[in-house]
Parts: C-alpha cells; structure tokens; sequence
C-alpha cells in the first residue's frame, strides 16, 4: 500500500504545484493558450523535452530493448540527437521568426496563411487529430500498463488488491489508473492553460529524470551491480545481429532516421515555436536536448537488456517489463513509489502539452476562423476545454480496447504520419516556388499512403516493406514529390506571400 | 551559403553516415565491462552530436533572421 500512497501523493503535490501557478494565470483565453510568451529557455527544454519523451521513452524502449536487443538506442535515441536538433534549429528558429514578425500561434494558422487556403487548414486538422490520439494513447496505455506491472503479483511477490481486483491478479485494473491520469492531466490544464503546462512539464521532467537514475542504480544493484547484470543478458540482445530472438535489419535501421523528423510537425511543438518569447531560447535546447534524451535512454535500454536475463520475466508483454522488473528487484515499496511517480510524471507531461494545443488548435482554426459572430473569452475557453473533454474521453476510450497493443509500436506509427507531413513545413520555409496545389498533394498523398501501411499492418503493427524498408520513408517521399510535382505543374506563389515569409537576408 | 555554414551541412551529412556503424552489428565486446560496444558507440555518437550543435550554435546563429523577426527591415 506504501507504494500507492507515494504515487497518490505525488499526483497530489503536481495538483498543487499548478494550481499555484494558477495564480501567474491572467485569465484570459490568449494566456491559456500560449502563456503570454514568456517561456524562458529552460522552461522551454523541459517542456520541449518533457512532451517529446513519453511512455514510449521510458516503458517503450525498455520493452523494445527487451525484444529486439540494445540498438533500440540507435534507432531511436542517438538519431533524434541528431534530427531532433536539426528540426529545433532547421525548422523551429525560422518559424519563430515568422510566429513573431506576423504574429501567428498555431499550426494551421501558418499554413493557411503561407499557401493562402482555408481549405488546407480544414484539411489538416483532423489528419492532426488522428495523428495525436495514437500518441495520447501510448501515455494512458503506458502509464496504466506499469501501474498494473507494479500492483499485481509476480513471482513470490502477492498483487495489492488480491481481492478487489482478482482478475488482473490483485493489480489496479487499467480502467482505474487510466482514468486517474486523465483527471489529473485535466485539473491542471484547466487549471491555467499553457502556464500551468509548462510549470507542471518542467517540474514533472526533472522528477522523471531523476526517478529513471534511482532505478537503473536500484536495479542494478539487486542484480549485483552493471557488470554482472550485463552479464546474465541474452548475448542476442547485445548486438544488432537479426535472428529469431531479437536483431535489427540494416535497412531497418537506416530507414528509421526519418522517423525523428515527426518533430518538425508535432503541433504542440510547432506552437511553441512560433510563441517562443525570443529565438535564443532555442540555443539551449538545440544543445542540450540530445543530452538529456541520453540521460533517459540510456538506462531504459540497460534495464531492458537486462531483463532478458531474468528467468521470472520470460514471456512478460513488452509494455510490462519496466513495471515487473521495479516490482520483483526493488521490493522496498516507497521506492517503487518514487519510480512509479516518475513513469507517470513522463507520461503526464506528454499528455497535457498536447490537450491543450489540440484544444488551441479546435477554437483557432476551427471554430473562430471565420466566424460570424464575435465569442467573449470566456466562452472562447469554454469552447476550448469542451474540445479536451471530448479528446481526453476518447483518448480514455480507446486506451481501455487497445490496452494490450505494443505501445512503442504505436508511437512509431504516429511518429511516422508527423513525419511524412515534414515536406510541407521544409516546403513552407525554404521553396519560395512551393504552392497551394504543392501543399495539398503533399498532405493528401502522404497520409494516404500512412493509411494505407498502417490498416497492412494491422492497425498498429511493427511492418517493414521491400527487405526491411520503414513505411515512413516510403510516406517522406510520397510526401516530397506530391509538393514538388503539385507546385510545379501550378501557378508559382503571388509575390506578396514570397516577400512575407521569405526575408532578403 | 557562406562557408561555416557549408561546412556544418557536410558535417551534418556525415555524422548521419556515421549513425549507420555497420562495423559494431555484430560486435558483442563489453565497454568498461559493463556496455555493450553497439550502445557505447551511440552514446559517443550522442555527445559528438552535442558537440556538434554547441558550436553551430555558436557560429551560424541566424543572427539577421532574428533582426528580422524584431521588425528589422528585409
């Protein structure tokens, strides 16, 4: 029960913590939805960091590294090192430029405005929505998946609630924790808009980092410290090597670079970008963005390869290992707590950013773009948090039917849709020829082709085409060449839209 | 382009070359007895990335594009 108290207080304390920030909150609906602009540079690395790493950072890349073997940190952590970057200081600095020349908040607000088509916009937004929820869900699915890991029995050690939740042997049902996360996240949106995010995202990314030290530490000393660990794992997990057991194929590997990308078009981050207070708060997070992902993944891949070498978890689902391995090595339940409070807080941080943009992005684009009739502030929130209500219902939902699906491989299928869409951004930014007709066949062949991959592989399936091919390389080029042919075959832009978003440097 | 900058996207270029390290696949040698080589060699590829953007940072800041965003002229 320990265990459940430390977790129940820290949720109680992030509670807290914004409702104070609550009181910075000026009430307004343009300070709930970019926080008047005043995020400085470390606030915006813990909350560029903090929504960029979620459960697929922390419970995903263990149970990858658990399946498939240590260059799950290739695939993922040491590329976005590089790409990630690349997108912060590529993509994210020249949008804050024009953010801040024209005065711009969202995604689609910009598009619209560079292509010159409301319809562009109508046409993103649910591509958006569909794209986020995957990614909403592997935070629910992931935080319940470990909260279950942690309370139900395994090996000697008896479930929480043998009783009460006999069915998930003694574990808090999925149905409970999912639900928790959700109101939690909820209260402090709600509490003060994008302020209280970004105050709960730096808080909740400094508590993940240092609960995911503790563990690897913790661990690693109940299996006789690094060397021995290491030692006990399967060798198969050690290389790259592909076999039956784990491996990765070359090309898998190399293809797998363009899914780090997806930053360049998560609309949470686009936002930030284009409301940053000023450029040189990106110089931080450019540079130290790498270092905190190796902060985080590092020992997320250890714990993983370690894992194989426990007899107890052969067979535990991938989603689970991160949950078991903290229940049957670290037996002291405060510290298993802590741990617990720090999965959450990873996940809770991913959550909430993209609650509030999507609700940003709803009142913006949809509902006031062209509306007839003028809306007070308060009915604008109103409007705004009706939209998360509706999203954090149907997030909850659907993490309850697809509670056992692989929550890394649903973060790569979202990851890869954000990602077939950069052509359109790099399009936006740096091809003054690029087009309204560009942008469309652009989109549109993109996300088809994402639809068509995603429904092959069984709605969230790990698939590879062609000996090992990601999907998403194949969706970037679709992606590419629909923007070039379509700006291409049509009219070039007007030179009004050139000289406005293209400055003679 | 001016010149650091080029410099920088061969750079770039490279290092995603460099990410493919096909010589460790298969490669199980502990690092500090503890590491495996293939992961060792990524989070040295991640500090070479830090490296990397600490002085693009420092030497192509689109200093004229910050101007601009101000309310500079074009």
């Amino acid at each position: 029960m320990a265990t459940l108290w430390v977790i129940l207080i820290y949720l109680a304390a992030l509670l807290a913590f914004a409702m104070g920030s609550k009181r910075l909150f000026r009430g307004t609906s343009s300070d709930y939805f970019v926080a008047s602009r005043s995020i400085g540079p470390f606030m915006l690395l813990m909350s560029v960091f903090g929504t960029t790493m979620t459960a697929f950072a922390l419970v995903g890349s263990t149970g990858e590294t658990f399946e498939t073997g240590i260059g799950t940190y290739g695939l993922m952590a040491s590329s976005s090192g590089l790409i990630h970057a690349a997108c912060f200081f590529v993509i994210g600095i020249r949008l804050w430029a024009i953010g801040k020349r024209h005065g711009y908040v969202t995604q689609i607000q910009f598009f619209r405005e560079r292509f010159k088509s409301d319809g562009l916009g109508y046409l993103l937004f649910p591509i958006l929505v569909m794209l986020v929820v995957p990614y909403l869900l592997i935070g629910v699915i992931g935080g319940a998946k470990t909260i279950l890991g942690v309370t139900s029995a395994a090996g000697p050690k008896p479930g929480m609630f043998p009783e009460a939740f006999a069915a998930t042997n003694g574990g808090i049902p999925p149905w409970i924790s999912g639900a928790v996360i959700c109101l939690v996240v909820l209260c402090y949106i709600f509490a003060g808009g994008s302020r209280a995010t970004a105050w709960a995202n730096t808080f909740q990314t400094i508590v993940f980092m240092a609960m995911g030290v503790l563990a690897i530490v913790l661990i690693s000393n109940k299996l006789g410290g690094f060397g021995a660990a290491i030692e006990a794992a399967k060798a198969s997990h050690l290389v790259r090597t592909p076999t039956a057991e784990a491996g990765i194929k070359p090309l898998t590997f190399l293809t797998y670079m363009f899914i780090p990308l997806s930053v360049g078009m998560f609309p949470h981050l686009f936002q930030h970008w284009l409301t940053a207070r000023s450029a040189r708060a990106f110089k931080l997070t450019v540079i130290a963005h790498p270092l905190c992902i190796m902060i985080v993944w590092v020992p997320c891949v250890l714990i993983g390869a370690w894992a194989t070498g426990i007899p107890a978890l052969e067979g535990t689902p991938p989603g689970a290992v991160l949950g078991k391995m903290l229940g049957i090595l670290v037996k002291d339940p405060i510290v298993v707590g802590l741990v617990t409070a720090g999965v959450l807080a990873a996940i809770m941080s991913s959550l909430d950013s993209q609650f509030l943009c999507l609700g940003t992005m709803f009142t913006n684009d949809v509902v006031l773009h062209k509306a007839k009739r003028t809306y007070t502030d308060r009915n604008i929130l109103l409007m705004a948090r009706g939209f998360v209500v509706f999203i954090v219902v149907l997030t909850y939902v659907l993490s309850l039917v697809l509670f056992k699906k692989n929550i890394f491989d649903l973060a790569v299928w979202s990851f890869s849709g954000f990602a077939a869409l950069t052509p359109l951004v790099l399009a936006a930014l740096y091809w003054k020829r690029a087009n309204k007709a560009g942008a469309y066949l652009s989109v549109i062949g993109a996300t088809v082709t994402w639809f068509v991959f995603f429904a092959m592989s069984g709605f969230g399936h790990e698939i590879t085409v062609l000996n090992g091919v990601m999907p998403v390389a194949i969706c970037w080029v679709v992606g590419a060449v629909g923007m070039v042919v379509g700006s291409l075959v049509s009219t070039a832009p007007d030179e009004e839209t050139v000289a406005k978003f293209f400055p003679r440097l | 382009m001016k010149s650091p900058n080029r410099i920088f996207v061969i750079v770039f270029f490279l290092l995603a070359i460099l990410h493919q390290d096909f010589w460790n696949w298969d490669n199980a040698s502990l690092v500090f007895g503890f590491m495996p080589v293939g992961l060792a060699y990524h989070v040295g590829y991640t500090l070479v990335a830090v490296a990397f953007w600490s002085l693009v940072m420092k030497l192509a800041w689109p200093n004229k594009l910050e101007e601009w965003a101000d309310g500079g002229d074009d």
